[in-house]
């Protein structure tokens, strides 16, 4: 995308557009931040303030969206510019899900109150920093079209499922000598569950970057098509 | 501004005052003619004039059918002679006429048109009527066909010219020769026009006397054939209003009448002759 | 929903797929190298007087598909398809070399007839002309009767060509018509009924549809998808949402070059040149 358009206007809507995507994930960025960092503290209070900052997200999905097709209709776009495009609009419902995802685990840490057990090792953080490593990592690959960094995105998955695979027979035996870190486990669990969740979005972000840049359709294929 | 659109309104309708003035001015000279000439002639047209032979002077009665006879053989020799010679001459500078031959032609025949008709007459004289050693209608007929022949060649080549080339390049797409594509396609195209064009020239080589004089000349008599000299309508007006009889002068009025009737039935039948080609539209 | 009723419309799809020519997944191995060419160039050069306005063009055209030629104007793209049909050197000063493969026989050999290519090549123009003297049953007849043939059944040949093109039922009645007195849409297809009527192998269109309004352009368009199962069409177009309905190939030209040349939709979703993606996304100049 090295040259503008001849349309200057055309020009403008396209950078508008993509100017609100990344809008759009910065807030789910900070919220993302701001959920962990309220887990780490146990900070109830900072946990529901986050949940509010969730409309803001709702709000750009719709004002997207609604750009989007207007670009469609009175554009008809084609080639790198329809795929630029119709990445934006799938892009949007991912990024939408990881705030909304970002907000389960904010009301999550509102259950868990100051609530901490005496276990030694918590094993969510790290699951927390390769998930939104990805989601950082996926936006910045859409800003700069870089299909490579998108690829290395979808490696990241496996490590993520991985992790979370761990999580259950990790906190199960703590379950069951203790029944009192019950309530705090599920929690955990859940958390667990939406970081897993949470990184399967930002891989789909990351797939469709590949698409938008390459032209290649890399969704369903496993890992052995990424180059 | 009201003032100023007022202004315009008024200059407007003078303007077209005066149009349409000048219009009337310039249909004067025609209706007259037309009024004259029918009022003159309308008294000597009877059965008699289309059928009979002139009487000698003094007797009164007799006709100018021999006249109209000729006439009509000389139109139609001078069609023979010159409207395929002028068309296809018009075709090929419509084709070729950028080269520099086609140049020389185009030349030679706008210089043609101007040339004055007695000047073909004494041409035509020398070639043939000497060569012949006496007149004939043949020799009328080249002398008029001469004279057409610039008109139709500069006409056809107009005409053709204005056919959209998309009609060629229509034919040429169906796999059709050049030069069918041009004859039955261009040509036809242009046909109505060139028609028209053609009768005009006709209608004007049809009145003419002074190429007459000296190849056709005259004859009190009918003509046969082609080889003998023959009345015309021109030439008998010519004769009969110079001469000192009242008779012939009334006489004279009818041929120039019935000249112009011809000139007009050969437009009229020309036009819907072209029309009917095409189907109701 | 129960089991059973959507297993019959899963199955009742399948059934739809299968039964209608154009299957997907057999088109997505579909490439420009695996077409079979009706027609070929190779190096082709076409010059007006000392101007060069096509600089070795070698590109094959599939048979029974579309092939739409898009570019600039200048590209070259009449030029290269006038060629096609030896139409070219008809203007005065025009000339071409290389070669042009029709089957498998150069039609620029030198003892080959122009006028006998374009009984096989036929040409359709961007704005409709169809025999002003003419009446509408006698311009469908034109290419026969111009060419000295008399058809046996003249009346079935017109009815046959109008019904190919859509155009009998509107003109069944006013066959004598001339056959200007139709609208721009009517005229046009009556030329396309026209050239039909030789039976030619190709048909080239040279921007068909710029002097029509939508309504007509559709239904030339929609001529067209049903012309492609019988005939290689060649459609010239300066309108790129035309190509990208109507062609299963894409060209596009440039300065005289051909730039690249695949299916439609990789052309249009993923061009493999800069030059193309420029074009076609709006960021030419």
């Amino acid at each position: 995308m090295n040259r503008r358009h001849t349309d200057r206007e055309y020009e403008g809507e396209l950078e508008s557009l993509r100017e609100r995507v990344l809008l759009m994930g910065a807030h789910v960025e900070e919220v993302l931040a701001l959920a962990m960092r309220a887990y780490v503290d146990r900070n109830v209070l900072l946990a529901r303030g986050t949940i509010e900052l969730d409309s803001t997200i709702d709000q750009l999905e719709l004002e997207i969206d609604e750009a989007a097709i207007q670009i469609l209709a009175r554009r008809q776009p084609v080639a790198s510019d329809l795929r630029f495009i119709t990445t934006t609009l799938k892009l949007v419902t991912d990024l939408e899900r990881i705030g909304d995802l970002g907000v389960n685990i904010c009301e999550r840490v509102a259950e868990l109150g100051a609530d901490r057990s005496e276990s030694p090792h918590d094993p969510i953080p790290r699951i927390a920093d390769v998930a939104q490593g990805m989601v950082h990592d996926a936006l910045d690959a859409f800003v700069a079209g870089d299909a490579v960094k998108a690829n290395q995105v979808i490696d990241r998955d496996k490590a993520v499922d991985a992790y979370y695979a761990q999580l259950y027979p990790e906190l199960l035996p703590r379950m069951m000598s203790n029944p009192n870190v019950v309530f705090e486990s599920t929690r955990l669990l859940s958390i667990g569950k939406s970081l897993e969740r949470l990184a399967d979005h930002a891989t789909n972000i990351a797939e469709m970057v590949v698409y938008m840049v390459k032209g290649q359709d890399v969704r369903h294929s496993g890992p052995a098509s990424h180059q | 501004m009201l003032d100023r659109y007022a202004r315009r309104r008024y200059v407007d309708v003078v303007v077209r005052a005066a149009c349409v003035i000048a219009t009337l001015i310039a249909l004067i000279p025609l209706i007259s003619v037309l009024y004259y000439v029918t009022r003159r002639g309308i008294g000597g047209i009877n059965l008699a004039f289309f059928t009979e032979l002139p009487k000698p002077v003094g007797e009164s009665g007799g006709g100018m059918a021999n006249a109209i006879q000729g006439t009509l053989k000389l139109v139609f020799l001078a069609c023979v002679f010159g409207i395929p010679p002028g068309v296809m001459a018009g075709v090929y500078l419509a084709e070729f006429g950028e080269s520099r031959f086609g140049k020389w032609v185009r030349f030679s025949a706008d210089v043609m048109s101007g040339v004055p008709s007695i000047t073909v007459g004494i041409f035509v004289y020398a070639l043939v009527v000497l060569h012949e050693k006496h007149f004939s209608a043949f020799a009328g007929g080249v002398a008029l066909a001469v004279l057409m022949l610039p008109t139709v060649t500069r006409t056809t080549e107009e005409l053709l010219k204005l056919v959209p080339e998309s009609l060629r390049e229509a034919a040429l797409g169906l796999g059709v020769p050049q030069w069918r594509a041009t004859l039955r396609v261009m040509l036809r195209t242009a046909a109505p026009g060139i028609a028209t064009g053609v009768m005009l020239a006709v209608a004007r080589v049809a009145g003419e006397t002074a190429p007459l004089l000296f190849t056709a000349f005259s004859n009190p008599f009918w003509s046969s054939g082609f080889d003998e000299p023959t009345a015309s309508l021109p030439m008998n007006i010519y004769n009969y209003a110079v001469s000192p009889y009242e008779e012939w002068h009334r006489q004279a009025w009818s041929a120039a009448l019935v000249l112009l009737l011809l000139v007009l039935l050969l437009n009229i039948s020309a036009r819907l002759l072209v029309r009917n080609r095409v189907g109701a539209r | 929903m129960s089991g059973a009723s959507s297993q019959s419309k899963i199955s009742r799809t399948n059934q739809r797929k299968g039964a209608s020519g154009d299957d997907k997944s057999r088109w997505d191995e579909v490439s420009v190298s695996t077409l079979v060419p009706k027609m070929r160039t190779t190096d082709l050069h076409a010059y007006f007087g000392q101007a060069e306005v096509l600089k070795g063009i070698s590109l094959q055209i599939a048979e029974k598909q579309v092939t739409a030629v898009i570019g600039p104007s200048g590209c070259g793209k009449s030029t290269f398809v006038r060629c096609l049909n030896r139409m070219h050197e008809v203007i005065p000063g025009a000339r071409a070399t290389g070669q042009v493969l029709l089957d498998k026989q150069d039609i620029y050999q030198g003892d080959v007839d122009a006028v006998r290519v374009r009984r096989r090549v036929g040409m359709v123009f961007q704005k409709p002309n169809p025999f002003p003297t003419m009446s509408i049953r006698d311009n469908v007849l034109a290419g026969l009767r111009l060419n000295g043939e008399r058809p046996d059944d003249p009346d079935a040949v017109v009815e046959k060509m109008l019904q190919r093109v859509a155009l009998w039922d509107e003109v069944k009645d006013i066959l004598g018509r001339a056959g200007t007195g139709l609208s721009g849409g009517q005229q046009q297809r009556l030329c396309i009924a026209r050239s039909l009527a030789l039976e030619p192998e190709v048909l080239l269109m040279d921007e068909p549809c710029s002097a029509l309004d939508p309504i007509a352009t559709a239904r030339v368009e929609e001529l067209i998808h049903e012309l492609r199962k019988s005939y290689t069409i060649v459609i010239v177009t300066h309108n790129m949402q035309q190509a990208a309905r109507v062609a299963n190939f894409t060209a596009f030209f440039y300065l005289g070059k051909l730039i690249e040349h695949d299916r439609t939709d990789v052309i249009f979703t993923r061009p493999k040149e800069q030059r193309t993606e420029d074009y076609i996304t709006g960021r030419f100049g």
